[in-house]
């Protein structure tokens, strides 16, 4: 997964070039590959992803859609069992509702429901996640519902190295694969090896060790994650992160590690507290972890509110770096 | 019985040797009482769920697939029993699936609603009214960005045209000029709901022409039209790659479902509708062209109570999956996938 070893050569690229590298690669790559979605081609994507592939790959290849979630997204199913490897493109979590019927009803039965007769290898990417000032129907994560569905396969690349890396895994997967990419991590600058390319899709990945406090995230908090972690060292915390990457399924094995070793645990989440994904890591640490635990599990979530305009109200709704950093010292009963 | 008329005739000419009219009330009679036999094991309780029966729209699935070469696929909907069997899916496969054995054509795991057959292109069996139709787009798009000479016909029923998915693949299929021939079984009611208290349009082939789509209505309870309809249809698609609609105006004779007291239509109005039976249609017909004879049907019975008989045999004898293989197909077990 993570190159331990030192590369030869690194460039300085975006998450966003990242992206839009393993798309470029795959299609190159294997000609079962495409790329549709709303304003993916002529427009280059709404947050600029595909700028410059439909030039270079055609319109076969980047197939700009009209706007009917539902209609492209079932067509991904169909082509891919039909032996095609469609990327499909949803511009935003909140739009993927309108294909929810699809990815639910379909991409998820229907191996199930045929006997093992129709597997659907379809990737199905999308943005998530607060930040832009974007409001409550462009900003919300729902990675969190998606990981509930028994049948497909969910991911959170929150570095360069996984944007650059999954995409093909996931192409190679047999099974639908959603990846959410949060909005925020676009832009993120970084050096990534010249040769970087596949990972694995089912690992969490400890992003730095500790001994103190697991603090167990993923996507566009891992970031808030580490910065916290970075204050704490400060005042003698060691927190250990721990970056799901994968959140369906969920790799159990890393998170029961690290919180044997640290004995507290706080899980970062972006979605709603209700009903969270962090709900379901905090009742596995519970299930198989709970005589380890020297403290009750934290969660940081997003506040019970669609996510509201104005920026200050923005911030305050979802976790940040001062909230993470208060609840792992709640953990350690340092308060 | 000399060669078959239709050898010579136009395709799309209405094919009326009497070998053919007998094969095409063979099948739709071996639909029927196929089903018949389905509703008796339903009361026995050894067919359980929602199960929803092909009475009076056998015509459709006799009259359109057996136009379909083998290549072609097919997306039917949960009453997809008349189109599975036309199709070639063993009914000793269908009836297993219909006891939830794991020997029925989808292991036991979808039922009655979910038989899928990959050997002859069978795509479900989808219960999601409307959700099959995108699906349909995708088969067709891989075919044409393959240059597969491939057609896949969706059916679906008039119920799923007030979706948005139909209309959204409806607009994807005439844009992307996709190989799929739309079948709309209109049978006048959605579950419960009449076509005139649920569409602002009754005429549906009338919608095809927003998107371009070629397309013709025709009676649904007259197997040879529909077959004469089936055949310029799926010449139009293989010409042209592009869709084309097909309205086939039929008529359920029976419930919805198992669980349906027909609270929304009156016994007069299905009696009518039963004397315009797609089997008694052709019955009439062959007589009045004095071409069946008096042991035909007989004959034909018989043939059709010795499948059943077998299929019922073989659910019987079928066994049930092993509960500790319960979370099995949920995912791929091999890095293979089922097609390239």
């Amino acid at each position: 997964m993570q190159q331990a070893t030192v590369q030869s050569t690194t460039i300085e690229t975006t998450y966003r070039e990242a992206v839009r590298e393993a798309i470029r690669d795959a299609i190159k790559r294997d000609k079962r590959v495409f790329l549709m979605g709303e304003d993916v081609g002529r427009y280059g994507g709404c947050y600029a992803v595909t700028k410059g592939l439909l030039v270079e790959l055609g319109p076969e290849k980047i197939r700009d859609t009209p706007l009917s979630e539902s209609g492209f997204t079932g067509a991904g199913i169909g082509a891919a069992i039909a032996g095609m490897r469609p990327i499909v493109e949803l511009m935003t979590v909140n739009f993927s509702l309108l294909a929810l019927d699809q990815i639910l009803n379909t991409a998820a039965t229907v191996r199930h429901m045929s006997g093992n007769q129709c597997g659907v290898p379809l990737v199905i990417r999308m943005a998530t996640g607060a930040g832009r000032q974007l409001a409550a129907q462009h900003s919300h994560s729902l990675e969190g519902w998606y990981a509930h569905i028994a049948g497909i396969k969910v991911l959170a690349p929150a570095t360069l190295e996984d944007a650059r890396g999954m995409l093909w895994t996931a192409l190679e997967d047999p099974d639908p694969v959603l990846i959410f990419e949060n909005v925020m991590l676009y832009n993120m600058i970084g050096k990534l090896a010249g040769d970087a390319g596949p990972v694995d899709i089912d690992k969490a990945a400890v992003r730095r060790p500790g001994r103190d406090v697991s603090l167990i995230t993923y996507g566009g908090s891992l970031w808030k994650t580490l910065d916290a972690a970075t204050a704490l060292a400060a005042e003698g915390i060691e927190a250990e992160v721990v970056d799901l990457r994968s959140l369906r399924p969920l790799d159990d094995a890393t998170i029961m590690t690290s919180v044997a070793k640290t004995r507290r645990a706080v899980i970062v989440d972006e979605g709603w507290r209700s009903g969270s994904l962090a709900a379901e890591v905090g009742m596995r640490i519970v299930e198989q972890a709970f005589y380890s635990l020297d403290a009750p599990i934290g969660r940081v979530c997003s506040e019970e509110v669609p996510i509201p305009y104005p920026k200050h109200l923005e911030e305050a709704a979802i976790p940040q770096t001062p909230k993470i950093i208060a609840a792992a010292k709640a953990a350690l009963g340092r308060l | 019985m000399t060669a078959p008329a239709a050898a010579a005739a136009p395709a799309d000419e209405p094919r009326l040797s009497r070998e053919h009219m007998l094969d095409l009330l063979k099948q739709m009679i071996r639909i029927r009482r196929f089903e018949d036999k389905c509703y008796e094991l339903y009361t026995q309780e050894k067919i359980r769920g929602f199960m929803h029966l092909y009475d009076g729209e056998e015509a459709i699935a006799v009259g359109i697939i057996p136009v379909l070469d083998k290549r072609d696929r097919i997306v039917a909907t949960y009453r997809e029993h008349g189109q599975a069997l036309v199709r070639g899916v063993p009914m000793t496969t269908i009836m297993a699936e219909m006891y939830g054995k794991q020997e029925g054509c989808s292991r036991g795991r979808g039922g009655s609603m979910h038989l899928f057959d990959r050997a002859t292109n069978f795509y479900g069996g989808n219960a999601i009214v409307g959700g099959g139709l995108p699906l349909s787009i995708g088969l067709a798009l891989a075919d044409h960005m393959r240059r597969n000479d491939i057609v896949t016909a969706c059916f679906f029923g008039e119920g799923a045209v007030a979706e948005g998915e139909f209309h959204e693949s409806m607009n994807l299929a005439a844009l992307w000029e996709l190989p799929v021939l739309f079948v709309c079984e209109n049978n006048l009611y959605a579950m419960g709901t009449a076509l005139t208290i649920s569409e602002s349009e009754t005429d549906i082939e009338r919608k095809a022409a927003c998107y371009r789509i070629a397309s013709e209505a025709v009676d649904g309870m007259d197997v040879i039209a529909v077959e004469a309809a089936a055949r310029r249809a799926v010449h139009s698609v293989r010409d042209t790659g592009k869709p084309y609609f097909l309205e086939c105006r039929t008529y359920r004779l029976r419930a919805h479902s198992m669980f349906d007291a027909q609270l929304y239509r009156d016994r007069a109005e299905v009696e009518t509708w039963r004397q315009k039976g797609p089997i008694a249609r052709l019955l009439d017909r062959m007589q009045t062209n004095q071409v069946l004879d008096p042991e035909d049907g007989s004959r034909i019975d018989a043939e059709v109570d010795a499948e059943i008989a077998e299929a019922v045999a073989f659910a019987e004898a079928g066994t049930w999956e092993p509960v500790e293989q319960l979370t099995r197909f949920t995912y791929a077990e091999s890095a293979i996938p089922a097609d390239r």
